[in-house]
């Protein structure tokens, strides 16, 4: 019932709460709210509601890239965020939202990751970015990647003594060299949404998740959805994107 | 006589067993009425109750309820009624005529999808039966639903239905509100209906609220 | 278990953050956090933080775990991979496995599980931030979320951790004090009726001193009780 209702009221340009069709609803972010973290950040928009904990850690890196830091993002859909996530391992949605939020950081080189190798080929940091969803009312990727970004923006290096970690000791923030934004556009019938709810998300045909460096370079794509995409409709939806991403971009 | 009301907590002691009688939402231990909910707190002669400030729909004999088809079984229909345990509507109580099933398709009463008005008859050990055999019942067609808390039915109906009439003629719309907390509109002002019934679900508590409503009709 | 430290952890009566041995933390409470959720609380104990979430009664799947004449309880109690020093994996440990079913068995007492056969009631609780007293800061968080969500309950649960450092009673453990007591003990009680539904210990004590920990432990339970029911009635503006 709910969902023909949605579909309805789109037909007449219209979303069930108001909004434009390239509107975002209320945002709000927070930055170092968990004490425990290395850095933090709650990101609310509307009533999806997603803390990112930035934490930080010795390890080996990569092989193949020997002389760079590692990065490593993981998602969890809580229980506690909707009715239908269920307790247990990340499933394919969890998961996808993990890589592409890691995606959104990577390829926009927004760490510099090789300052935070300690010795090449032997110790690196390892900064671990975790997702915590509290509450699921749509967007979850462009939640999770600003508040993700946030956090890390905000982290700070614990010190080292003599090869041990001082986590009580903060002292650099994280090498930041870019800053990304991710906008993620549906497509609904023939019309381009911002910022779905749960609700609208529930009816979308497809969506396209485009991640933005701040020198307007386009650094990561995902497609979802059930449908196909016409050529036409994914250009106007990365350019609606890159439109959008100032109205995320503010708030860092 | 009604007097003030209060908003408890559970554990919290309303009265003693020998003065009073303990009603819905409470209960009775060591000569004590103690209430079971966050609610809030009625004494009406002797009976002391607690009306719960949320919570889900807990079916009741009688309650008229609207629900929604979710599977056709042999001699019936299985119908989501907005509370934990799903509802049975049998064939005998919803169609009055003789219904020869080997040439009959039920179906062709009610399908899986139809919004239905019914009455609850039977809620015995987590089994809810339904029925039509009442002249409010009827299938529900071309509406929209929206679920509110069950609690808050009354405050959406208002003293004598003001509330309701209020909103179903300012918008222009035909409104059935079932006690599991299902709404149903269907007319002109949709929109506006649905913000109206959104509005008093989630600030059912605050004084003024009528106040609130009769403005954002009026817009 | 047992961490030895050359720092005092009480000094002229005071410990580590400067509190008497009998006082609580800086406690916050707040309910309807998770619009999702049915009933839904965060609470914080100075530098722990849990946020808990309640779905249902709702139909209990799979059906073989229905039960025909009351409500089964589930419940999950989970660590934030940010939530503690050293990051931590997700997913369960045996730790958080025990403290599930503890936790579990420390609202069950509450609850009219008979007024809803058939069906499952779910408590999630996330820890966000870990300073010490995890499981008792969780149960808090859970007793509103229920009462929030509408849930009959015969009282609220309010729960507290006391302990024993350098040879001091106190109540409300710390992180570092957990670390290095010589007594942990987690208790959750009914206030009202002042019974008790968690109790647990960790370490080394006379049995005198574990009632005269248990006894302070309901004393200050008081002091949440009244935190949890100012959260209940400031939702409804009250």
């Amino acid at each position: 019932m709910r969902s023909d209702y949605v579909l309805k009221l789109l037909e007449s340009g219209e979303r069930v709460d108001g909004r434009k069709m390239d509107e975002f609803r209320d945002i709000k972010l927070e930055t170092g709210i968990i004490k425990r973290a290395e850095g933090s950040a709650r990101v609310k928009i509307g009533k999806t509601d997603v803390i990112v904990g930035v934490k930080m850690d010795l390890g080996e890196p990569f092989s193949d890239i020997p002389d760079m830091g590692v990065l490593r993002t993981g998602a969890e859909f809580t229980p506690i965020a909707s009715p239908d996530f269920e307790s247990g391992p990340p499933g394919e949605d969890a998961t996808e939202l993990a890589r592409v939020v890691d995606r959104g950081i990577r390829e926009s080189e927004s760490i510099d990751l090789e300052k935070l190798c300690l010795k090449e080929g032997e110790k690196v940091w390892t900064v671990f970015v975790d997702v915590h969803i509290i509450n699921h009312d749509g967007n979850l990727i462009d939640a999770s990647t600003l508040a993700a970004f946030a956090a890390l923006k905000t982290a700070k290096i614990p010190k080292l003594e003599k090869d041990k970690i001082v986590r009580d000791e903060l002292e650099k923030k994280l090498p930041i060299s870019h800053e990304p934004v991710t906008i993620t556009v549906g497509k609904i019938s023939d019309k381009f949404l911002i910022d779905l709810t749960k609700e609208e998300e529930e009816v979308l045909d497809s969506k396209l998740s485009i991640a933005i460096r701040e020198d307007g370079k386009v650094c990561a794509m995902q497609k979802s959805g059930n449908l196909s995409l016409k050529v036409e409709d994914a250009e106007k939806m990365i350019d609606l994107a890159i439109k959008k991403s100032k109205d995320i971009r503010k708030f860092l | 006589m009604e007097e003030t009301r209060e908003i408890v907590i559970p554990g919290e002691i309303l009265g003693d067993a020998k003065e009073n009688k303990s009603s819905h939402g409470t209960y009775v231990e060591d000569g004590e009425i103690i209430s079971k909910f966050l609610g809030i707190s009625k004494k009406k002669g002797d009976y002391l109750s607690v009306i719960p400030l949320s919570g889900v729909y807990v079916p009741r004999r009688e309650d008229r309820v609207i629900g929604f088809i979710t599977s056709v079984e042999k001699v019936g229909w299985v119908v989501d009624i907005n509370s934990p345990w799903e509802a049975f509507l049998s064939l005998s109580e919803a169609v009055d005529e003789f219904v020869d099933l080997k040439k009959v398709n039920i179906t062709r009463y009610f399908d899986v999808g139809d919004v239905i008005y019914a009455q609850v008859v039977d809620t015995r050990r987590g089994d809810i039966q339904l029925s039509m055999n009442t002249p409010i019942a009827r299938k529900l067609r071309n509406g929209v639903t929206v679920k509110i808390t069950p609690s808050k039915v009354p405050r959406l109906i208002g003293k004598e239905g003001s509330m309701i009439n209020s909103i179903k003629e300012k918008t222009n719309t035909i409104i059935r509100v079932g006690q599991n907390g299902v709404v149903w509109i269907s007319g002109e002002k949709i929109e506006k209906a649905i913000k109206a019934v959104k509005m008093i679900d989630e600030k059912s508590h605050i004084f003024g609220l009528t106040d609130e409503i009769s403005k954002l009709l009026s817009d | 278990m047992v961490m030895k430290t050359k720092e005092k952890l009480i000094v002229k009566g005071k410990r580590l953050d400067g509190r008497k041995p009998d006082e609580l933390r800086e406690i916050e409470m707040k309910v309807g956090v998770i619009p999702n959720a049915n009933g839904s609380a965060q609470v914080r104990f100075g530098n722990t933080v849990a946020i808990a979430g309640v779905y249902g009664p709702r139909i209990a799947h799979p059906r073989h775990l229905q039960k025909h004449d009351r409500a089964i309880l589930k419940c999950r109690y989970n660590m934030a991979p940010f939530s503690v020093e050293d990051r931590a994996r997700p997913g369960p440990s045996r730790r958080s496995k025990e403290i599930t079913k503890v936790t579990r068995l420390a609202l069950e007492p509450a609850l009219f599980l008979k007024d809803y056969p058939k069906t499952a009631i779910e408590i999630y609780i996330e820890i966000l931030q870990a300073d010490g007293s995890t499981r008792v800061t969780g149960i808090n968080a859970a007793s509103l979320a229920l009462a929030d969500a509408g849930v009959p309950m015969k009282d609220l649960v309010v729960a507290l951790s006391g302990g024993k450092i350098d040879d001091t009673l106190i109540l409300d453990l710390c992180g570092k004090e957990d670390n290095y007591s010589e007594a942990d003990i987690p208790c959750a009680l009914m206030p009202r009726r002042k019974e008790i539904t968690l109790l647990q210990m960790d370490g080394r004590l006379m049995p005198e001193e574990v009632k005269t920990i248990i006894k302070n432990v309901l004393k200050a339970g008081e002091e949440v009780y009244k935190k949890q029911k100012e959260a209940l009635k400031e939702k409804y503006g009250k």
